[in-house]
Parts: structure tokens; C-alpha cells; sequence
């Protein structure tokens, strides 16, 4: 391998400038291989979610370099990085953010259809999807009729459907209770596993960043712990 | 990629069918006023033409008193025509084929115990030479018929169908004014002027019969008169007039006491003004289909607001600017389009009933129809953009964070 999958040098997220400067980032260096699964935990205002969307290509680094599998991001533009989100990249969000009123297999068809996969293909790759997070029998129900953890099932399928590089998971965990969220965190684990899926995952709870094989703490727009799961709880 | 947004455009207006509507009654409204205002428009220009050419070709009437429509005023300065003046014209004008003196009066014929009003028309057989006219059944009048002014008469078919209710008139006697009056011939059918009136209700008989029986004076009050085809109408006019002016012994400085109408011109002015009130009507037509473009971009702008998160996933997912801002400009064209089809449906449906109204015949333009479809279209296009152009300039971070 060439360069490793994420490399952050020196990224630096300052809003404003002089003295009404905030820094969101302070100079972050990280690295992420394929085939990792990294929680990232720390405060709100702590930098994890500037970093996220930096990571997540949504948004570009004020001073440093972050290299997307060898390219430098912050010399792309807007719809240079709609590219790579179209087509290495996979996102969950707590909220879940399924289109309302639009069935299940729809919504995970919905990347495939910026990626230009024909109608009868990508029906097909959206319910393998849909499978493999246990909700075949559900494809064709709405996200209101279905609980909060299949929701967010529906949306890992989304974002899986399209094979990405890394999926990218803000708090998947945040709206759901305990054991739903063991579920949801489960399958994480076998998705990480069975197909080789990179998963950085923003959480608040330990119980569920226990379950990545590398923690990653903010504060302050700093890491300050980074290793595997033994050594930060 | 297109046909995908097609279909999700569709989907979202379907999804709102009721404020769909709402939102492009305006352009429904401003569709179906040029659709209607135009079809009219063409139907009248088209009776008005067919009107023209069933009173004959190259004709020219020519009537005692001041220009004018309608019948001619009887003021102390009306003179009407005699004999000498029709045969005059027909001898001295070049370019006059005949010259049909004629004398009209409405009036009642009875047949049995049936009472019809029509046109009593009375002139000679030139009349049916400049309205290249014949009979459908029995024959023209004779050359003694119209020397001794005989009580013979030719019905229209409207009237022959009121009086004899589709019997066999010749040969039969009506009555007109207690002068019984053979019929001798049926007129082959015209059908409807433009001017809403019955061409085929009518009784024409021998112009001495009319002038000695009914109206009691030798004048004529009405020359039709037959252009060559090889003539213009407007020279031919200007002859008739010289001729009449020294006829009548009007000075160089007096006004005519009669008119020359050129039917030609008539229909043209009519057309003319037909023209300028389809003009009128589509300029309001134009500022409807301004304000329901105006209310496409609101309910645009109201869906883009609704649907940040949705436009945020979007982004994140690997849509690109112009992906979305081609989504919502779709959107807003299909609903315009919506519009424009529900506007050209009622605009056909309003013409075809208010032209059986108005008596005007209902004229299928596809033209007008295109145009009003690929300009509610444009409205679409138009209206949508600033819309469509907001929502492609969100910011994915923000409209995720969107509540």
C-alpha cells in the first residue's frame, strides 16, 4: 500500500481571523489504514465533528494537508469532493436522515443513482444491502413505519450500498436505547469484519466505542489519547 | 440521470397534489385565457372569411345613404337607385361583371297555417350570377317572369324547411303580404354567415313583383355587384363611385349620399379588430402566467426551506450543485407544465362552449397549443432557478444541522 487510506498533517480549522479567530482544529497529524474501526470520542466543542466533516470531505482544512487515499482534499473543489463522496465515502448520521415518504430500498438506492447505476442493478445491490442488515422483509415499508433501530439499519445500508472506502458514523448509537444500540453496534463490528469496511464512528458512550478497535479522544480542537481500546477507557 | 429526476419530480408533486394545483392555478389561468382567447379569435377570423366567400368573391354592395353598417338611414338626403343607375354601371364600370339591383323587406309568408318571418329579397337572376348561386330543385326565374314582374318566388332552404317542414314546395303557393306567390325553386344550401345570421332564410322574388306589390315604389334600395377577378376591387369601387357622384349630380366638394362597401375590406377590418381585442386579452393572459410564475417560485422557495435536510443528505451522499439545482428546476418545469396541460385542457373546453355561445366555430390550433406548453415550460425555467439555484448553494453541514 502507498499511502495509507486517511492522513491528516497539521490540519488546522480556524473560523474568523485575528483577534476574533476560534480554532476548531489545532494542527491534528492522524492516521487511519484500511480496515480499521475507530470510535472518536471527547466533549462537544472539542474539534471531533470539524474533523468528521474535514474527514468526511465536507469540509477543507484552513492550514495543513489531509490526504484521501494519496490525493490532497484541500486542493479540490466543491464538486471534486461531491466525487469522492459519491464514491468512496458512506455516511450515518444520528438523526438518521432517511427521505421521508420514499421506502426503504429508495432510500438506499439514493447513492446508487448519483453513482448512474442502472434501475434494475441498483434494485439489486439495494436489497443485497438491505440484507445484510437484516431487513429484507422491510424493503418496501416507509422509515415512519419502521422502529429507530431499523431506521438506522436502513441508513447503514444506505450508506454501504455503494461499497465505499470508509464509512463515516456521527453518534449512529445517539437516538436509540441500550440494546438497539448493542444491535446497531453489532453489526458495525461484522460489516468492519466480514467485508472490510473502514468505520470512524463519533460517540459520547464508552459502552459503544468499546466495541472499535481504536479510540480516538478530542479536547480542545487536540487528540490527546489515541490508541487501541485497552489503554484510553 | 434526468429521467431519474423526472420521475422523483413527479413523485413530490404527487405527493402535494392539492398544493400543486393551488400553486399553478396561475399559469392554468393564463394558459387557458390565450387558448381561448385565440381559438375564438381564429374562429371568428375564420367565419368572418368563410362569411366573405359565401356572399361571393369580388363583390361589391352598394346602398343609398351614408357609410355605414345596418341598413341604410332614411334621412331627407337618401335617393335610391333606379334602373338607369344599375344599368349604367354595368355598361359603363370596367371590370363589372353584373349589377343585381335589389329591394328587401322583412316580412311574413304563410303556407297552410304555418307563419314564417324572413327577407323578402326582389331582384332578377344576375343576383344568382354574383352569389354564384343555384337551385337545388325547380328552376330560375324566366325572362317574362321578370319582365311582367310575376308572383313567383325562389325560397332559401331554411325557409322552405320552416314553411313546408321538408315537403316538396314547388309548385305550391304561399302567401305573402295576401299576394299569393308560386314557388318555382329551392336555393341550394349556404349555411351561416359570419355575421350569426340564417343566408338561407329567405324568399326572393321578381324585383317589379316586390317594387309593384309590396313596397309600392320603382326605386331600388340595394346593387349587389359581381367584380372581374382580373380587377381590383378598390379601382372598381372608385369607378362606381365617379359614375354614381356625376349620376346624382354631387359637386366636387359634396358628400356621397351613397356607400360602396367592398366586402373584402369589410372582412379585413373585422378581422382586423378581432386581432387587436386577441392581442388585449393575451397581454392579460401574459401577466396571469407572470403572477403564477411568481407563485411557482414561492412554493419553490417554501419546498427548498422544508427540504434542507433533504438537500443536505444529498449533498452528502455525492450529489453535485448542478444535480441539485437541475432537481429543483425540474421540479418547478414539470409543475409549471402540470400547469400549462390543465390550462390548455380547460382553455379547449371553455372555447368549445363559449364558441357555441358566441356562434363562432371552434378552431383546433396545435401551433397555439405548442406555444402555450413550451411557454409554461419556460415559466418553469424562469421562476424555478432562483429556487433551484438556493438549494444547490447550501452548504452540506448546514442543511444536515437544519432542523
Amino acid at each position: 500500500m502507498a499511502s495509507p487510506l486517511i492522513q491528516f498533517r497539521g490540519v488546522t480549522k480556524r473560523y474568523g481571523s485575528g483577534d476574533a479567530a476560534v480554532y476548531a482544529l489545532r494542527g491534528i497529524d492522524l492516521i487511519i489504514n484500511r480496515g480499521e474501526f475507530v470510535a472518536v470520542m471527547g466533549p462537544s466543542g472539542s474539534g471531533k465533528s470539524t474533523a468528521m466533516n474535514v474527514l468526511g470531505c465536507l469540509d477543507t482544512p484552513t492550514e495543513g494537508t489531509y490526504e484521501f487515499m494519496g490525493l490532497d482534499v484541500g486542493k479540490f473543489d466543491r464538486d471534486q469532493r461531491a466525487m469522492l463522496r459519491r464514491y468512496y465515502l458512506g455516511f450515518v448520521f444520528q438523526g438518521f436522515n432517511l427521505l421521508p415518504r420514499t421506502s426503504a430500498v429508495e432510500n438506499v438506492e439514493m447513492p446508487l443513482v448519483y453513482r448512474g447505476v442502472a434501475a434494475g442493478e441498483r434494485r439489486k445491490l439495494a436489497l443485497a444491502a438491505l440484507a445484510k442488515v437484516g431487513l429484507a422483509d422491510r424493503a418496501t415499508h416507509d422509515p415512519n413505519e419502521l422502529s429507530g433501530g431499523q431506521q438506522q439499519r436502513v441508513a447503514i445500508a444506505r450508506a454501504i450500498a455503494a461499497r465505499p472506502q470508509v464509512m463515516l458514523a456521527d453518534e449512529p448509537t445517539g437516538n436509540l436505547d441500550t440494546a438497539t444500540s448493542n444491535d446497531v453496534m453489532k453489526l458495525l463490528v461484522d460489516l468492519n469484519r466480514a467485508e472490510g469496511i473502514t468505520i470512524v464512528m463519533v460517540t459520547h458512550e464508552p459502552d459503544m466505542a468499546a466495541y472499535a478497535g481504536r479510540i480516538i479522544h478530542f479536547r480542545d480542537g487536540r487528540i490527546v489519547a489515541d490508541g487501541p481500546k485497552a489503554e484510553a477507557a | 440521470m434526468l429521467y431519474e429526476t423526472i420521475k422523483l419530480s413527479i413523485r413530490t408533486i404527487r405527493r402535494n397534489v392539492m398544493r400543486s394545483i393551488l400553486t399553478v392555478l396561475g399559469v392554468v389561468i393564463g394558459v387557458a385565457a390565450v387558448i381561448v382567447m385565440v381559438t375564438l379569435g381564429e374562429g371568428t377570423t375564420a367565419s368572418v372569411t368563410a362569411s366573405v366567400s359565401a356572399l361571393g368573391s369580388n363583390i361589391l354592395m352598394v346602398r343609398p345613404g351614408q357609410a355605414g353598417f345596418g341598413p341604410a338611414s332614411a334621412t331627407a338626403e337618401t335617393r335610391n337607385f333606379t334602373d338607369a343607375d344599375v344599368t349604367a354601371i354595368e355598361q359603363q364600370v370596367p371590370g363589372v361583371v353584373v349589377a343585381a339591383p335589389m329591394v328587401t323587406r322583412s316580412l311574413t309568408s304563410i303556407s297552410g297555417n304555418v307563419n314564417h318571418a324572413q327577407q323578402v329579397t326582389g331582384t332578377d337572376n344576375r343576383y344568382f350570377t354574383a352569389r354564384d348561386w343555384d337551385v337545388a330543385e325547380g328552376r330560375l326565374f324566366s325572362d317574362s317572369e321578370v319582365q311582367a314582374g310575376s308572383a313567383v318566388c325562389i325560397l332559401g332552404s331554411s325557409t322552405s324547411q320552416a314553411l313546408f317542414e321538408g315537403g316538396d314546395p314547388v309548385g305550391e303557393t304561399i302567401r305573402i303580404r295576401n299576394i299569393p306567390c308560386r314557388v318555382i325553386g329551392v336555393l341550394q344550401t349556404k349555411g351561416n354567415s359570419g355575421f350569426g345570421q340564417d343566408q338561407d332564410d329567405l324568399v326572393v322574388m321578381p324585383l317589379k313583383a316586390v317594387q309593384r306589390r309590396i313596397v309600392g315604389h320603382p326605386d331600388i334600395t340595394l346593387m349587389y355587384i359581381s367584380v372581374d377577378p382580373g380587377y381590383q376591387t378598390s379601382d372598381v369601387s372608385a369607378s362606381i363611385t365617379d359614375l354614381l357622384r356625376e349620376r346624382r349630380g354631387i359637386g366636387a366638394n359634396g358628400t356621397d349620399n351613397f356607400s360602396v362597401q367592398d366586402m373584402a375590406q369589410v372582412a379585413s377590418m373585422l378581422t382586423s379588430i378581432s386581432g387587436v381585442l386577441t392581442g388585449l386579452l393575451s397581454a392579460v393572459a401574459g401577466v396571469s402566467l407572470l403572477v403564477g410564475g411568481i407563485g411557482i417560485m414561492n412554493i419553490m422557495l417554501v419546498s427548498v426551506t422544508e427540504r434542507t435536510r433533504e438537500i443536505g443528505i444529498r449533498l452528502a451522499i455525492g450529489a453535485q450543485a448542478r444535480q441539485v439545482l437541475l432537481q429543483f428546476l425540474v421540479e418547478a418545469v414539470t409543475l409549471s407544465v402540470f400547469g400549462g396541460v390543465l390550462g390548455i385542457a380547460l382553455g379547449l373546453g371553455l372555447a368549445a362552449v363559449g364558441g357555441r355561445f358566441l356562434s363562432v366555430p371552434f378552431v383546433f390550433n396545435p401551433t397555439i397549443m405548442a406555444i402555450a406548453f413550451v411557454f409554461s415550460a419556460l415559466v418553469g425555467v424562469a421562476f424555478g432557478y432562483f429556487p433551484a439555484r438556493r438549494a444547490a448553494r447550501l452548504d452540506p453541514i448546514e442543511a444536515l444541522r437544519h432542523e
